[in-house]
């Protein structure tokens, strides 16, 4: 029995310094912020008043909330099937055994590299109407100048396309690695019994890329629910709430407006988007996905 | 000769690619060396690569001291990051003990709360520890990651469990064997997740945001947001070479580490 109580010591001892942080960081501010959005709460921050679920059933009213719920989906829908499609097009070409592939690949993943400020700085300018390139372009294609950030029918899209080109790096690399994996005597077989490289890609190649393809999408799914420092950047929310999603509504509610209660309530939402996603991924994931 | 022209349409697959992707990076680095009246006639190409802006972006905000900021939190975090995720993955393959598995249990859970979600009470906790403003604010809340623990483990179980029981029976203490055999032993998981705790920090944007309101520990990207704010219409230029130079570090690490993240991501994340 001491031999046992010896054992749990010294376990405890190595996992100790995460399980203290997990607490302090992640399980006590979980749980604090359910409490939170039950609550009316001062400009520090403190409980006032037992609301109980009032704050969720104000939400789901709040026209201000419906908006937030539209950006955050359309978002989710602008950004995540381009950044997958685009990085699998993307892995399958650097893929290729050619001399000089190290180099292209380095390229088509350094938007890892970049920051989310730097990139929007980036963008911004891109967009801006009077000097920036994309006006340009189009002018010189025969359009006309545009406002992207300020106009409500494209901000969200100049957003999403700004993103889009962020995520693709980490898109692509993890894609490109899933694609290293494929054994490749299989597509020697294949090429033997003469299957076209179509085919090939449907019958090989996507099937057992399934796992990681997966993978990608359940992670840049809940990236995309987590976007933040390029609305903050380039709109700040608007024009007319168009690009208020969801971490920015938080945001917002609890460091601009300090209303702690009614961000908390907010912030349980996007705490059950994410549940929902991570648990599709577990479940569907387990059935559906091909694994080697 | 069919296979020549697969061979250069494919290179010019990839080359035009590369254009399209790299393009925001070399257009921000053209616009990085152009004056504002330059940019006012619409040029695009510098006459004088002149580093002008380079400068000015030094002086007009304090750059060099955000720079400073942004190494030292990144550092703190990837070092916390590396002894804290290291010593649980090791606890979590090697030892045995009763309890062991409800907390991996709990470690898989906090994959599962998004950081945003918890982003208020962690900023009241940190205001209440007086640790804003502060790097102890900045750094300790990312100390623990389950991702870190993840890549770790999988590869400490890569490691034979008869070197660990050969090295029980010479009775070596288990933190001898944590610090001579396994840390050694994983040299390119650790250095994987190194470049990528980095880098995260390196990149981080809301929680720096909240917790520096003056320049002593402000990180790099809340300075240059503040930078751009303040210069909007008239000095891109000098926003531009302030991009260049906070992209910098990291695309360098990308360069030399691009394999080696890419294996250590796939093993963290999948497996």
């Amino acid at each position: 029995m001491p031999h046992t109580v010896k054992r749990v010591i010294e376990g405890g001892m190595y996992i100790l310094p995460s399980l203290l942080l997990f607490s302090i960081f992640v399980f006590y501010p979980m749980i604090r912020t359910l409490y939170l959005s039950m609550h009316m709460t001062d400009f520090q921050g403190n409980p006032t008043t037992y609301v109980g679920f009032e704050h969720f059933v104000y939400l789901f009213e709040d026209r201000n909330f419906k908006e937030s719920m539209k950006a955050t989906f359309l978002f989710v829908i602008y950004t995540v099937p381009p950044t997958v499609i685009i990085s699998l097009c993307l892995a399958l070409l650097a893929n290729e055994k050619l001399r000089g592939i190290q180099l292209f690949r380095t390229f088509f993943s350094s938007t890892l590299g970049m920051s989310v400020a730097a990139s929007s700085v980036i963008w911004m300018f891109m967009y801006n109407p009077a000097v920036g390139v994309i006006n340009k372009i189009l002018i010189a294609l025969g359009g006309e100048e545009r406002q992207w950030l300020l106009n409500p029918d494209t901000a969200l899209a100049a957003v999403a396309a700004a993103t889009v080109w962020m995520n693709i790096g980490f898109a692509f690399l993890i894609l490109l690695g899933g694609l290293q994996n494929i054994d490749s005597t299989l597509y020697e077989s294949a090429e033997i019994i003469g299957m076209s490289r179509l085919y090939q890609l449907w019958r090989i190649t996507l099937p057992l890329l399934s796992p990681t393809l997966f993978f990608v999408i359940t992670v840049s799914l809940i990236h995309a629910f987590q976007t933040f420092g390029q609305i903050d950047i380039l709109t700040k929310g608007g024009p007319m709430n168009t690009t208020t999603v969801l971490v920015y509504s938080i945001y917002r509610e609890a460091f601009v407006n300090y209303n702690f209660g009614f961000a908390s309530a907010q912030a349980i939402v996007l705490f059950f988007i994410v549940l929902i996603v991570t648990i599709v991924q577990f479940t569907f994931a387990e059935r559906k996905v091909h694994y080697q | 000769m069919s296979l020549l022209i697969k061979k250069i349409s494919l290179y010019a697959i990839l080359v035009i690619c590369t254009i399209i992707m790299m393009f925001p990076i070399g257009y921000a680095f053209l616009i990085s060396f152009l004056s504002g009246a330059e940019l006012l006639q619409g040029k695009w190409w510098p006459t004088t690569w002149s580093i002008k802006n380079y400068v000015i972006a030094f002086e007009k905000v304090p750059l060099g001291r955000y720079l400073w900021n942004s190494f030292v939190v990144s550092f703190i975090v990837m070092v916390g990051q590396l002894v804290v995720s290291s010593l649980a993955a090791f606890a979590f393959v090697f030892l045995r003990f009763p309890g062991r598995d409800l907390l991996f249990f709990l470690t898989i859970l906090t994959m599962l709360i998004p950081w945003e979600a918890t982003v208020i009470p962690n900023y009241l906790t940190v205001q209440s520890f007086g640790w804003t403003n502060n790097y102890l604010g900045l750094t300790i809340p990312f100390f623990a990651s389950a991702f870190g623990i993840f890549l770790l483990r999988q590869h400490f179980k890569t490691i034979p469990f008869e070197l660990y029981e050969s090295a029980q029976v010479s009775g070596m203490k288990h933190f001898r064997f944590f610090w001579y055999v396994v840390l050694p032993l994983s040299k390119t998981s650790l250095a994987t997740l190194g470049v990528y705790s980095f880098l995260t920090t390196w990149n981080m944007y809301l929680w720096p945001l909240l917790v520096t309101n003056d320049e002593s520990v402000r990180t790099v990207q809340i300075g240059l947001k503040q930078m751009q704010t303040q210069e909007m219409a008239t000095e891109w230029g000098v926003v531009m070479a302030a991009v260049m130079i906070i992209i910098l570090p990291t695309l360098i690490l990308i360069f030399i580490g691009q394999k080696q993240l890419q294996k250590g991501l796939m093993q963290g994340a999948i497996k």
